[in-house]
């Protein structure tokens, strides 16, 4: 590979990183800060993605949409899409424990996804959405994808900023207190419930924001862009890898289980096609044993979470 | 539709569907009742054991005598997986464990793609004509299915009603620190609870494979009718988990008069979210964690 190419390679991994980054901080904000499993991360992304899709593609017949609005009504749309989604499951499931939460998100996001296949007249089907405009889409291919990477990572260091902001004031110790002691949080006065549902509601809208930008990157969705299991479960990993409950760590974790995951694919591309497909499913393996090798030997993860009043390094 | 047509072509596949269901909410309701989480790895257990079945099946035995070796084999695996996997992390919170087991469950489907590969497979090849009983129509394996779940959920609840170590489980699952005081050994009580979770999943992915077709993804899309049918009928409770599991797979056979075909899935969806709301409990009154 020339340099050019390699640097090509560079900056649409850097894309790639700042759109998990994204997906890592809204994690961070369910389950770093407050305890709520989301296993149906796939699905708030897909929301999002389409929702700011059908707003902002060029018209298509047979299918709802073009409606040609700015990118920055989509990107909101899909965020309030993604959140509207998560309320009423939070509303139904934060009662309990979080292990219904997990249950019913598992559910959702294989509701979203027979819906965007099913309903054609609003997702295009099978044939997905096309025709997304990109933002600086008409420059040529480098500065364009340069332009896309200075948007991502702007977002992610907005996203990054506020949520930091928001978990150094109270209403992050709060939510720790929420996490760590729910018993005692609440006989302090906190509404334990109402809290979480936040929590749950402002991740979400994170996924589905993420969501968006990886639409408007690729120029076009299709129900077979994301495996919904698969890239759920890519984001649990750099969440715990990384650190959860540290905000750093969730960026930082995107970047380092990203770059595994790829250059692996590159590497296993590479193999004869006999054992291409095994090893395919081989790299799955491993990122499940990876997850359990983190929760027993390294659970706080790269950079653990911090304490209040702490030094940095116990 | 005459009396008949419904009875054949919805209610008695309902039915089939709903005992398979139900063996693999007993499982997953035992998990949860017991040892306290929700066990995601449950689905893709299934899905494990049915190919090991198939393996067996593939060297010549007959299909319904590799079941009881594939649950066999199932249980072993079960505890193996325990052992490995979730032992350590039963002094974090529970939900560390849930999050664990979804790392199995992708494990464990890797394991089946890498080895048995992705192309959909079937125990016997050929098409096999219904017979006709009073005039409802039953193939053979329906009917074997019908009696080994009966058998499976007769046994399973003699053994926890009478027997000395199923005592023992319904007390761990009752307050397992008051069952420690009382001289109830829980590391094997987890132990034996895990041997007879696998031999069920074994079971049901082996039915679902004889009355379908057996792929990769079969148990993970059936985890969430299992977990409806678990928390329907009240968490913990086997006789719930049999109710469950029969209203959830008729339940999704009946939702073609309401909704458009490819939401079947969806049933087991909207019946979860609906128990939540109106009796988190359960129909026979389980645990809420």
């Amino acid at each position: 590979m020339d340099l050019l190419g390699l640097a090509n390679y560079a900056v649409f991994m850097g894309i790639l990183i700042g759109i998990y980054a994204l997906l890592s901080l809204g994690l961070n904000i369910q389950w770093g800060f407050t305890g709520l499993f989301n296993a149906g991360i796939a699905g708030f992304f897909a929301v999002g993605a389409y929702a700011s899709a059908i707003l902002t593609s060029l018209p298509a017949s047979g299918r709802l949409g073009g409606y040609e609005l700015p990118l920055v009504v989509g990107w909101l749309a899909s965020m309030a899409a993604a959140a509207a989604i998560a309320w009423p499951i939070g509303k139904i499931c934060l009662r309990f424990r979080s292990d219904y939460l997990a249950i019913a998100t598992i559910g959702i996001a294989e509701i979203i996804r027979l819906v965007i296949r099913t309903e054609g007249w609003l997702t295009g089907g099978v044939r997905g959405v096309t025709g997304v405009p990109r933002p600086f889409g008409d420059l040529d291919y480098m500065p364009s994808q340069l332009a896309y990477l200075a948007i991502v990572a702007t977002l992610v260091l907005v996203a990054y900023l506020l949520v930091e902001r928001q978990v150094k004031a109270p209403w992050g110790r709060m939510m720790r207190a929420i996490r760590d002691n729910e018993l005692a949080a609440a006989a302090m006065g906190k509404q334990v419930e109402a809290r979480r549902l936040q929590a749950f509601v402002f991740g979400s809208a994170l996924m589905g924001l993420a969501g968006a930008l990886f639409v408007h990157f690729n120029r076009s969705i299709t129900p077979e862009a994301i495996d919904p299991m698969i890239a759920t479960f890519l984001i649990w990993i750099m969440l715990i890898l990384g650190g959860s409950g540290n905000n750093r760590g969730a960026i930082l974790g995107a970047a380092v289980i990203w770059i595994i995951w790829s250059v692996s694919e590159l590497l296993t591309d590479r193999l004869p096609t006999e054992i291409a497909v095994q090893a395919k499913y081989a790299r799955v393996f491993i990122i499940g044993l990876t997850l359990q090798l983190v929760l027993r030997f390294r659970p706080e993860g790269i950079l653990p979470e911090r304490q209040a009043g702490a030094p940095p390094h116990r | 539709m005459t009396l008949m047509d419904f009875l054949n072509f919805h209610l008695v596949p309902g039915i089939v569907l709903g005992s398979i269901y139900a063996v693999g909410a007993i499982g997953i309701t035992l998990v949860f009742g017991i040892l306290r989480f929700a066990h995601f790895a449950h689905g893709d257990m299934a899905t494990l054991g049915a190919f090991i079945a198939l393996a067996l099946v593939t060297a010549g035995i007959d299909p319904w005598r590799a079941l009881p070796i594939a649950m066999a084999v199932m249980a072993v695996v079960a505890i193996g997986v325990d052992k490995l996997f979730y032992d350590y992390l039963k002094a974090r919170p529970k939900i560390v464990t849930v999050m664990a087991s979804l790392g199995v469950a992708l494990m464990l489907r890797a394991v089946v793609q890498v080895v048995f590969g992705v192309d959909p497979r079937t125990y016997a090849s050929g098409i096999v004509r219904p017979d006709d009983y009073f005039g409802i129509l039953l193939r053979d394996r329906e009917l074997y299915t019908l009696a080994a779940v009966v058998l499976i959920v007769i046994g399973l609840t003699l053994f926890l009603r009478h027997s000395r170590w199923g005592k023992a489980m319904r007390a761990m699952s009752d307050n397992p620190d008051l069952a420690r005081l009382s001289g109830v050994d829980n590391r094997k009580v987890t132990m034996l609870t895990w041997a007879i979770v696998g031999a069920l999943c074994a079971a049901s992915g082996f039915m679902l494979g004889i009355n379908n077709e057996l792929h990769s993804m079969m148990g993970w899309q059936v985890l969430l009718p299992m977990f409806a049918a678990a928390i329907l009928g009240g968490v913990g409770r086997v006789e719930g988990a049999v109710l469950g599991g029969l209203i959830v797979g008729i339940a999704e056979e009946m939702s073609i008069f309401i909704l458009p075909a490819q939401y079947k899935a969806a049933t087991a969806f909207v019946l979860l979210l609906l128990i939540l709301l109106v009796r988190p409990r359960g129909l026979l009154n389980g645990k809420v964690l």
